[in-house]
């Protein structure tokens, strides 16, 4: 696994919205290759393909709000060779359209990018109806779908141009509000590689979006403790990276993953598919338990539902406990 | 300009189809014959006199697209690809089996010639229309023809998909509703009421055209009508008889889902003049 350093400032980040990486992301696909279009559903501005609107408006398609459709016309584009990115809400994107992700794109393997916007708890005041919790499993579960899950804007603009050449179908994750913009333009992305931002020896963090830089924070704070954790920004939850993981797991021989997202079937499952067969070792996970969310700050709502750091360090020292 | 059909040549080759559906049917052991029989002319029809393709390149960029929506009827299909020559008529005997290039409903990865998998009613025609417009974004001259049920009819996603056409104004694209008056649960009006379904295709902005669909001219004549209407597109809405030419499989809901045993065969194809 390849250890790359990042240089942001871990108290005083830089903080940008991911979703804004898929903006400019689809606009450096759109470039590249002009069979690019993006298939909308109402919600231009706030997905950020308004900017791809700006600058390709022939390119674009608002099917209105209707996803089934706005998934199989997509899917039909791509049949005659173009490169459709479906953009939508990912609790609308992937559940309201699901029957047609798993039909008419998976089963066929169309070359269908899904764009699955305001991910995860920190939507925020919408509530319930509008946090994308559980996306990775019913996306994961599927023949032939990729998920990948960037950590934060520059990740997310990476993560969508490699999409746009490479081919089938894959779910990019994104969010709603400003977080911590921990990689930048030199940080290497590879589909399918997670990499090491911390090295450690006594438990390893794996961690998926903006649980990375809750990862790091954490990693610090058990370091006050004696603890040293090795940090991995898991960003491809399929095809998970099964060589990182199970080397994460042998050289520190305790696991905890983090993800804003339902622990069962999310990046923590993926993780401890790996290891119970691999490698097992003892292990830990945080991420949403089996609740819907509710209104409320991004942050209150992040620590509400145990998504930090403190419930990370808990969590390791769960875990390192199980060794013995 | 209609362009001329022999309808008796036409009769009589749906005929020997209709002979070999069964067969495969029977062969399989399960399928559905009923809504297979009810669009078989159709389908004879729009590949034999309609559509551009190339049967020994069924990839052929410059071929028009055909998306069965009603994908359990794929037996009508298979007989009628298999007769163009896109692969051995002997594969139809594997129908439903371990291995074969015939899937029980369409998969486009095993069989030369479909242009997309389905099976999940409603979906069809959203495809179909994604088809239509990246011809159209491209200024290709492309065609786009999908088949759908009438129980489909149901499906919300049509509807989705019928406003976005007209939206869009795909005149390159061709619904066909297959209007056999039956589903699984009996008569379509009995299970959940689609009438009146021409005038809901007229509100959502379609050029509407209603034939017989067991009429080889009339079937011609609307696929041309279709052609020549520009700025929307066209829904051929298709009267027809499920189980059509088996006078025991007509007009029963049974054999919506139902293949014939030897016997019911021998006499099916002994009513179709094909015995033996």
């Amino acid at each position: 696994m390849k250890n790359v350093k990042l240089t942001f400032d871990l108290d005083n980040p830089s903080m940008k919205p991911s979703r804004d990486g898929y903006g400019d992301g689809l606009n450096d696909a759109a470039a590249k290759n002009p069979n690019v279009v993006a298939i909308g559903a109402d919600i231009t501005a706030s997905t950020r393909v308004d900017w791809f609107v700006k600058e390709h408006p022939d390119s674009f398609y608002d099917l209105g709000i209707a996803e089934q459709n706005q998934m199989a016309f997509a899917a039909g584009m791509s049949l005659m060779g173009k490169v459709p990115f479906v953009c939508n809400y990912g609790v609308f994107l992937a559940g309201r359209a699901w029957d047609q992700i798993r039909t008419t794109v998976c089963y066929n393997n169309l070359n269908v990018k899904l764009g699955g916007a305001h991910g995860g708890i920190s939507v925020g005041p919408d509530g319930a109806t509008h946090q994308a919790l559980e996306e990775i499993s019913i996306m994961r579960c599927l023949p032939n779908m990729k998920v990948i899950v960037p950590a934060d804007s520059w990740e997310t603009r990476k993560a969508t141009r490699a999409v746009a050449e490479l081919d089938g179908p894959y779910y990019v994750r994104f969010g709603r509000e400003k977080v911590p913009e921990i990689t930048d333009e030199s940080t290497p992305f590879e589909v399918g590689k997670a990499y090491c931002v911390q090295d450690g020896t006594d438990v390893a963090l794996i961690a998926c979006g903006v649980m990375v830089y809750h990862s790091m924070l954490a990693a610090r704070e058990l370091a006050k403790e004696g603890i040293s954790a090795m940090v991995v920004n898991c960003h491809t939850i399929k095809p998970i990276d099964r060589e990182a993981i199970v080397e994460a797991a042998k050289k520190t021989g305790a696991v905890v993953t983090a993800e804003e997202h339902q622990l069962m079937g999310g990046m923590g499952s993926a993780v401890s598919e790996v290891l119970s067969t691999e490698y097992p070792v003892p292990m830990q996970m945080v991420g949403v338990q089996d609740r819907f969310g509710q209104s409320g700050d991004p942050d209150e709502l992040m620590n509400a539902y145990g998504l930090n750091a403190e419930e990370i360090c808990k969590a390791a020292k769960r875990a390192i406990a199980m060794k013995k | 300009m209609a362009q001329n059909i022999d309808v008796q040549e036409a009769a009589a080759h749906c005929t020997l189809l209709r002979a070999d559906l069964l067969r495969m049917l029977n062969a399989a052991g399960s399928g559905h014959p009923g809504g297979s029989l009810s669009c078989l002319d159709i389908l004879y029809v729009l590949y034999n006199h309609v559509m551009k393709q190339d049967p020994k390149n069924p990839k052929w960029d410059g071929r028009d697209r055909f998306v069965l929506s009603k994908g359990h009827v794929n037996p009508a299909l298979y007989v009628v690809l298999a007769d163009l020559g896109y692969f051995p008529k002997s594969e139809l005997m594997t129908l439903r089996k371990f291995g074969s290039i015939l899937q029980g409903h369409p998969y486009m990865h095993k069989t030369p010639g479909l242009d997309v998998s389905s099976g999940s009613l409603g979906q069809g025609l959203s495809v179909a229309a994604g088809m239509a417009a990246a011809a159209k974004a491209d200024g290709k001259p492309n065609r786009v023809y999908a088949m759908m049920g009438d129980g489909e009819q149901e499906e919300g996603e049509i509807w989705e998909a019928a406003m976005s056409a007209a939206h869009f104004k795909l005149d390159n694209l061709c619904g066909i509703v297959d209007h056999n008056h039956l589903q699984i649960d009996g008569n379509v009006e009995d299970v959940m009421n689609i009438e009146p379904i021409a005038d809901k295709w007229r509100a959502f902005g379609w050029n509407v055209i209603g034939i017989d669909g067991h009429d080889y001219a009339q079937i011609l004549d609307a696929f041309e009508k279709a052609q020549e209407c520009k700025g929307k597109p066209t829904v051929i809405i298709a009267e027809t008889v499920k189980g059509k030419g088996v006078s025991f499989m007509e007009n029963q809901a049974g054999w919506h889902g139902a293949a014939p045993n030897d016997e019911q065969l021998k006499q099916a194809l002994k009513e179709l003049g094909q015995e033996g």
